[in-house]
């Protein structure tokens, strides 16, 4: 009795904090997204409003552009960087020398701010003195424009969430792949199998469970991208690459129009939560599939 | 396995030349970040050579000495080493309370407390502003722009990582040990502060630094919930990035301090850290 109160004191400070920062701020954006809360309107303060906000959102196309734009990307990203990452995490099995130096080397983006990302980034590829697009002229003649070409910017955006993340990919599939017991593979190499079908019938349904974590942590990741972003374009050439979480920052508070800024964030975290339900769901299934 | 021995050289050959090809992406723009922070203008619109042989000091010296810059270091600092702290802290003592009690609910306060680090941040901005900003207010204190406000926040991502990290280490650790003590009459105090913080330290350690980096990172919450007293070093660097122009060489100065520190951690204890960064998806 009297020790199950003081396991409640050690555990009350995190969840002091954690109701704080974390509970009390989604209660209180469910309840704002009702209202019509706007700085310079005529009626400051609260006014009433129900659903209002949701049904403008709706009928919203800058921000169901930026929804859609932001699936598109993750969706890029996420497959490119499970791919990469899988096969670099294959060659980091084997036992080279200087294995340990590459994988630093490869891991070191992770530790890199996500707004200094992105300003490394742009410094690489800034028409004008960015090597980037400096020797893609010079060698082949392309003229590379992130501040122009909406798609050279997508591609560069990109190839920097490549950078930046397809490490932390390989590192946890490397550390799956690591833990795996041997006698398994050993056994279906002398029973003749070939390595597609070691790597569809052994490899992927042993490391499901790691392959899965992975992909929901990315993609809820890629789906909030913000920093870098911001640091490289701006969201630009104009609003072509204003991802949702961007286009929320830049709306809401300029304009101060909080109960629809509300409305907008909490779409954006239903939108979330259910996207990577649905295909957290269709990957163990598939994965199901493949085991049976 | 009858490979003949010129194929395995080749793969060998092969294995070294993606190494050293991804290598050079990875490190490219890094020591491309370097190069323009040792450049003078004159020098960096001369065309984009790779190689550097002068170094422009200016740069660094004129954020270093400017006093605005320095107190964005001193936030940061503050900022993010009392996180870390107040993150180690509140995470060793809910570990050790869901690890030997048996609370009501400890399952799902768990899994509870993990769900908070998955949070999107743009959902959270508005609200944690409007809160600090316009509602939680004290006479004409508010938690906006305050060090602690920005502390707290950083705990909704850190303090889950960190009792995940450290759940599995502490329920490793044999209850005979505690209740030996608790026989010696220790309390349970002096049990975590004896027993659990040397056994796990390692652990704790890692949490702290990975802490202390998220933190010594974060831009989104720093940049809408600070104006003039708690601004950090991101918040500054993206300062640089002006309607009237840009000073790049500075601005990639100061991009590259803001990356040091979590470079040195990388290097001095990359082991762990690595097993620690990827501990989110991979529970041992």
């Amino acid at each position: 009795m009297k020790s199950t109160r003081t396991g409640w004191g050690l555990l009350a400070p995190t969840l002091i904090i954690l109701a704080f920062v974390g509970v009390l701020p989604f209660l209180y954006v469910f309840y704002i997204g009702f209202f019509d809360w706007t700085m310079f309107a005529a009626k400051t303060g609260l006014v009433f409003a129900g659903v209002n906000n949701y049904r403008r959102l709706v009928f919203d196309n800058d921000f169901l552009a930026a929804l859609a734009r932001t699936v598109q990307f993750a969706a890029w990203a996420v497959v490119s960087e499970l791919i990469l990452g899988f096969l670099l995490a294959q060659l980091l099995l084997r036992n080279f020398r200087g294995r340990s130096i590459f994988r630093t080397i490869h891991a070191l983006p992770l530790v890199v701010a996500p707004i200094a990302v992105g300003a490394t980034w742009r410094l690489f590829t800034i028409p004008g003195f960015g090597p980037l697009p400096y020797y893609l002229d010079k060698w082949f003649g392309f003229d590379y424009n992130i501040s122009r070409y909406p798609s050279h910017a997508f591609a560069t955006i990109l190839l920097m969430d490549i950078w930046h993340w397809t490490p932390f990919v390989t590192l946890t599939l490397l550390a799956g792949l690591t833990a795996l017991p041997r006698e398994p593979f050993e056994q279906a190499l002398v029973d003749g199998a070939n390595r597609l079908q070691v790597f569809r019938y052994l490899t992927l349904p042993m490391i499901q469970p790691i392959l899965l974590t992975t992909v929901f942590i990315r993609i809820m990741d890629a789906l909030r991208i913000v920093d870098e972003v911001w640091m490289l374009t701006g969201g630009g050439p104009g609003t072509s690459n204003r991802y949702v979480g961007l286009h929320i920052w830049l709306i809401v508070f300029p304009k101060t129009d909080y109960g629809y800024g509300a409305a907008m964030s909490l779409l954006t975290l239903y939108f979330t939560i259910v996207l990577s339900w649905l295909l957290f769901i269709a990957i163990a299934q598939a994965g199901r599939q493949t085991t049976a | 396995m009858a490979s003949r021995p010129w194929r395995k050289r080749l793969g060998k050959v092969g294995t070294y030349l993606i190494w050293i090809i991804l290598s050079g992406f990875t490190l490219l723009p890094i020591y491309w970040l370097f190069v323009v922070s040792a450049r003078s203008r004159v020098e960096l619109f001369g065309g984009p050579s790779l190689l550097q042989t002068s170094f422009f000091a200016e740069n660094y010296l004129k954020p270093l000495s400017s006093p605005t810059f320095q107190g964005y270091l001193i936030n940061s600092l503050i900022i993010a080493t009392s996180n870390a702290l107040l993150v180690v802290i509140c995470a060793v003592c809910a570990t050790y309370a869901l690890s030997r009690y048996r609370l009501k609910g400890d399952q799902s306060i768990f899994f509870w407390t993990i769900t908070n680090r998955m949070a999107p941040p743009a959902v959270f901005l508005l609200p944690l502003f409007l809160l600090y900003a316009k509602v939680i207010r004290i006479g004409g204190w508010s938690l906006f722009d305050t060090h602690i406000g920005i502390i707290l926040v950083y705990c909704v991502f850190n303090l889950p990582f960190a009792i995940w990290l450290l759940k599995g280490i502490v329920d490793g650790i044999p209850v005979e040990l505690d209740e030996a003590a608790l026989v010696d009459g220790a309390n349970r105090l002096t049990v975590i502060v004896r027993i659990i913080v040397p056994l796990a330290a390692p652990s704790i350690a890692i949490a702290g630094i990975l802490s202390w980096i998220f933190a010594w990172n974060e831009y989104l919450f720093a940049a809408t919930l600070t104006s003039v007293n708690a601004r950090t070093v991101t918040t500054g660097l993206a300062e640089f990035v002006t309607v009237v122009g840009t000073n790049w060489g500075q601005m990639a100065a100061v991009a590259f301090i803001a990356i040091l520190p979590g470079l040195l951690f990388l290097s001095l204890v990359q082991r762990y850290i690595v097993t620690g960064l990827t501990f989110g998806a991979v529970k041992e």
